[in-house]
């Protein structure tokens, strides 16, 4: 249960930014394939948030899927695991999208 | 006026709320941490080996076996939830050996390798050895500053783990195959789990061995040689 950990970054790396202003709102992107899952860092949150100026806060978190480029015939792919393998039959790709962990922005008052 | 972002909202002193735009990776702070790691190693003239597998997959036989055979000066930071256990069969070895117990956390992270390295201090030379918290999952995501990554897997989990943990394969550079001395007893198919290995990470390596009868640990050694950076002036 990597989240909690994940979970405490998100939030001790917001209010290195923040300080005391309360947050009202926080947009986090969470890739389909980043190894990381979104439902496990919804349960966290609210816990992780109390008693700091993210308590009540809303969470937003987007999900994008796993798209990459295929460096043999040039084609772009959608990915649904982590298998680095193109309908051309190369596995010589690149990942565009779908592993990204990141706080996108947050509210604040 | 709003104090916040100085609009003149003309209603004095008022509050509204507005957005921060951050774009900021979750794991900055972790890998930046890491990065901290690994330049202290390469100051250091150190080489590290983050060590990861499931419970019970031999890790701790393995680096047992490996202390005592490999040569040159071995120091081991030993991850687990609880207890010195581990850390008491290294120290049996010989070893220079610090326990981290990471509680409820499921994976070592950077910070907490970096007081281990503080505690331990090796020599310049030392092969630092990282056994990580055995879990197939969590550890894969978690830079350590290592030099290279090692998972461990064995016969008697089943040939599919690589398809059904691709985080942690993928991140692999070497997957070595433990007890295949018992593979006349368990249903594993040697080939298939190679191919679903490279499925994931065409460029890992796969070296099968046996941590108890040492079955294929020379080749575990030479890739350890031929895998160290080439030693550092320290200054």
């Amino acid at each position: 249960m990597h989240e909690l950990s994940i979970t405490r970054s998100v939030v001790e790396t917001i209010l290195e930014r923040t300080g005391e202003t309360k947050v009202l709102d926080v947009s986090l992107e969470i890739g389909k394939l980043s190894g990381v899952v979104a439902d496990s860092v919804r349960f966290c949150f609210e816990l992780v948030c109390a008693g700091t100026p993210l308590e009540g806060a809303a969470l937003h978190i987007s999900e994008p899927g796993g798209r990459a480029h295929c460096r043999t015939c040039g084609e772009e792919f959608t990915m649904d695991d982590l298998i680095p393998l193109c309908p051309c039959g190369s596995a010589d790709i690149e990942m565009l999208t779908g592993r990204e962990l990141r706080i996108t922005s947050v509210e604040v008052v | 006026m709003c104090g916040t972002c100085g609009c003149d909202s003309g209603a004095g002193e008022v509050e509204h709320s507005h957005t921060v735009t951050l774009e900021q990776d979750v794991l900055a702070k972790n890998d930046g941490l890491a990065g901290r790691n690994r330049d202290w190693l390469a100051h250091h003239g150190l080489f590290a080996v983050n060590l990861m597998s499931s419970p019970g997959a031999g890790k701790t036989t393995l680096l047992e076996r490996t202390i005592t055979e490999l040569g040159g000066p071995v120091a081991v930071i030993e991850g687990d939830q609880e207890t010195v256990l581990d850390a008491d069969r290294i120290k049996a070895t010989g070893a220079a050996v610090t326990q981290v117990n990471t509680g409820a956390g499921c994976h070592l992270d950077a910070s907490m390798v970096a007081r281990a390295l503080d505690t331990l201090h090796p020599a310049a030379g030392t092969t630092v050895f990282i056994e990580n918290v055995g879990n197939l999952v969590c550890p894969a995501l978690f830079d350590l500053g290592e030099h290279t990554r090692a998972v461990v897997a064995s016969v008697t989990e089943g040939a599919d783990k690589p398809l059904k943990y691709p985080h942690m394969f993928t991140t692999a550079d070497v997957v070595l195959l433990n007890k295949i001395d018992l593979l006349s007893y368990v249903d594993f198919e040697l080939a298939a789990f190679e191919r679903d290995v490279h499925v994931v990470n065409p460029a890992a390596r796969v070296l099968p061995l046996s941590a108890t009868r040492g079955d294929g640990l020379a080749d575990w050694y030479s890739w350890l040689s031929a895998s160290r950076p080439r030693q550092p002036v320290p200054g």
